[in-house]
């Protein structure tokens, strides 16, 4: 297949990667997501609203985030390695510790500038672990903006903490009875609220899917991260990165890595999707990208977990954040024309990278990023000791030490 | 073939000086055999043209009550496939009343587009209303449609300003349909001051009929919508009454049917005797 110049132009005027995106919602949303549209290109063209979005993420989210050389791990996947001239070296981008504990909250502040940019007058969001509805209410608190989250009532039940979180913030947290009641149900809903509220309401999405122009809008807020890596790593290495490694549930940690980085064909990309119990099972993973095929799903055509007559299927995984049985749609053109790898981790591949990395770093990642980090273990012992891993260690796992403590059989 | 039952439906309405009823069922709500005799018995109840929701996992423009019927149907075994065989089984014994599928886009493009616009013409099919499908991305499906004498019925919105309206006009067939209210299916019922005002517009930039849908549940409410357009969709306020008569584990009971139908007489004499 032969690549076009740049991998950075997309989407086009139809919100399409390749063939993946657009805008498949109901007439009802079609003028609430073009005038979101219209709204962002007007925004992305000021550069008071560029400044503005600039000094929150300096002074309020603490951005850049360090870039860290994650000295003992690399010497664990040495040693596995077991020879002297194996072993990449690794870093970590250390998204975990912005402001609200994941890189979240980058596309929430630039999404509620717009929305007071727009004149809205209360956020709407949905949520999964409750990062993204963490960070949403955390910005709503700070910009003085009523909020209200949807949370499936099966995620509201296994992630307490982050709803009283997100309820000490000032947020209303509706529990999402219908479907399957998780994070595609919640999206459902919130959709669904949305509608019924056109004229004041502002809808956060926390990943880069959705109709058009989220999965655009969402994905340029979030290479902040990328782009502070480069600059990060020419002065720490005076070179780019031989390989990113991030984790993949919607995708919007990895968009944000990736992204200013497509264009450098010897930097190679790793998508690592939710394994679960594995991805030969039917419902036992959250794999879009390896496991499913695509469709149409909230506003997007993507790959999606479905069954042979088009009904959705529910993903597992022992994360909460990962498990949405679709993908953000550019993920699903990268893979296509294979210029980032989508691979795998299990359950309990992300449950060991989840001790290792605060035994060996002091640490304690995320579960969404430990499956990133359970694939650095196996890549780097693979590779010449002179390359270069950045992994996006994107959330810190306080909100997880419960499941992780119940997965191993200790009680708190 | 009958290629235009929609078209001479609303034609023989109109000189009869009416509007239509178009009362909406979910297929295999509660079980295939009951949505089958609910179907069957429709016209005869006065349906004017009926409205056949397929099952999706993730409805996400309809309200409570379609979405606890789409989960009875898919739980029931509803498929795609399954809703086309309903039809067939209808045109046995009626060539004459519309029918519209209404549905979301995935298990179409799982089906096949091509293929299953053949086959859901083959099965006696009129049109379509596929609500995640805006006319921006019909070309999967649209061309499929238009070749098999498949109608696309859109949804216009109060949101919809002219410029959209336009849009949307100009990429619908069958009839036009007008979502009463801003929301999703069967949660708010509208304004009979705003639908007068909402309607002529429309009829302005179209010569296709115009039926009003989301939140009419009443007799009354229907004559009003089909006095004021051409024709009243009534779908939550029926689906709750086939859920009320379910039993404990959700199954049909002796009166499941009767009561449905029931309700749609009601309504379709409200609406027969709302001659304009």
């Amino acid at each position: 297949m032969t690549l076009p110049n740049t991998l950075k132009n997309g989407p086009d005027a139809s919100g399409k990667f390749g063939g993946f995106g657009g805008r498949y919602v109901a007439e009802t949303l079609m003028p609430l997501i073009l005038e979101v549209e219209a709204a962002y290109a007007a925004a992305k063209a000021d550069p008071a609203f560029d400044a503005e979005w600039r000094r929150l993420l300096t002074h309020y989210v603490g951005r850049p985030s360090p870039l860290w050389f994650a000295e003992r791990v690399t010497r664990h996947c040495a040693q596995a390695a077991g020879r002297p001239d194996k072993g990449a070296k690794v870093y970590f981008k250390r998204d975990e510790l912005n402001h609200t504990g994941a890189h979240k909250i980058n596309a929430v502040l630039g999404q509620i500038l717009l929305a007071k940019r727009m004149g809205k007058k209360r956020i709407i969001a949905e949520t999964g672990a409750g990062q993204h509805g963490v960070a949403t209410a955390t910005a709503c608190a700070l910009f003085n903006l009523p909020c209200t989250v949807f949370m499936g009532a099966t995620d509201v039940a296994r992630q307490q903490p982050n709803v009283f979180r997100m309820k000490l913030l000032g947020a209303e947290v509706v529990a999402v009875e219908s479907g399957a009641a998780t994070l595609k149900d919640a999206m459902n809903e919130a959709l669904r609220h949305w509608v019924a509220h056109v004229e004041d309401t502002y809808y956060c999405i926390g990943t880069v899917a959705g109709p058009h122009p989220y999965p655009v809008m969402v994905r340029d807020f979030q290479s902040i991260i990328g782009e502070e890596l480069r600059g990060q790593m020419m002065q720490a290495e005076g070179r780019l990165p031989d390989a990113l490694v991030a984790a993949i549930g919607g995708g919007s940690n990895a968009m944000g890595l990736f992204y200013p980085f497509l264009d450098d064909g010897q930097v190679e990309m790793y998508g690592v999707e939710a394994g679960g119990h594995g991805v030969h099972t039917e419902t036992g993973h959250a794999a879009s990208l390896t496991g499913g095929r695509p469709g149409v799903l909230h506003g997007n055509r993507t790959y999606l977990l479905q069954d042979a007559h088009g009904q959705i299927l529910e993903g597992h995984s022992i994360s909460a954040g990962l498990d949405y049985p679709g993908v953000g749609p550019e993920h699903s053109w990268l893979h296509e024309i294979g210029r980032v790898q989508y691979v795998n981790a299990t359950d309990d591949e992300a449950l060991a990278a989840f001790q290792l990395c605060s035994r060996l770093e002091g640490i304690i990642p995320a579960l969404e990023p430990s499956h990133a980090l359970a694939y650095v273990l196996k890549l780097a012992p693979t590779l010449p000791a002179d390359k270069i891993i950045v992994m996006n260690l994107c959330g810190r796992g306080d909100k997880d030490i419960f499941a992780v403590a119940s997965h191993l059989g200790v009680k708190l | 073939m009958t290629r235009s039952r929609i078209k001479a439906r609303f034609a023989a309405l109109k000189a009869e000086g009416r509007g239509a009823l178009i009362p909406f069922l979910e297929a295999y709500d509660p079980d295939p055999a009951t949505s089958m005799a609910i179907l069957r018995g429709l016209p005869g109840a006065g349906a004017d043209l009926i409205e056949i929701g397929v099952p999706f996992t993730d409805p996400a423009a309809d309200g409570p009550s379609v979405q606890l019927a789409g989960q009875r149907g898919l739980k029931a075994g509803a498929t795609l496939a399954g809703t086309l065989a309903m039809v067939r089984d209808f045109r046995r014994e009626d060539d004459a009343t519309p029918i519209i599928l209404m549905g979301y886009l995935n298990p179409i493009l799982s089906y096949g587009p091509e293929r299953f616009c053949t086959d859901a013409a083959a099965s006696g099919v009129d049109g379509l209303i596929v609500v995640d499908m805006p006319p921006e991305e019909a070309q999967e499906l649209a061309p499929f449609c238009e070749r098999e004498g498949l109608d696309i019925i859109r949804l216009v919105a109060p949101t919809s300003d002219a410029k959209r309206l336009e849009v949307v006009l100009n990429a619908s067939s069958g009839f036009v349909y007008y979502v009463a209210i801003t929301g999703i299916t069967g949660t708010r019922s509208a304004d009979p001051a705003a639908l007068e005002a909402a309607i002529p517009p429309i009829r302005a930039a179209t010569d296709l009929p115009v039926a009003i849908g989301f939140g009419i549940r009443t007799p009354e409410q229907a004559a009003h919508a089909s006095r004021v357009a051409d024709g009243a969709v009534v779908g939550s306020a029926l689906c709750d009454t086939l859920a009320s008569t379910l039993d404990e584990q959700g199954r049909a009971r002796p009166d499941t049917v009767r009561k449905v139908l029931d309700q749609v007489r009601g309504l379709s004499d409200a609406v027969r005797a709302a001659r304009r």
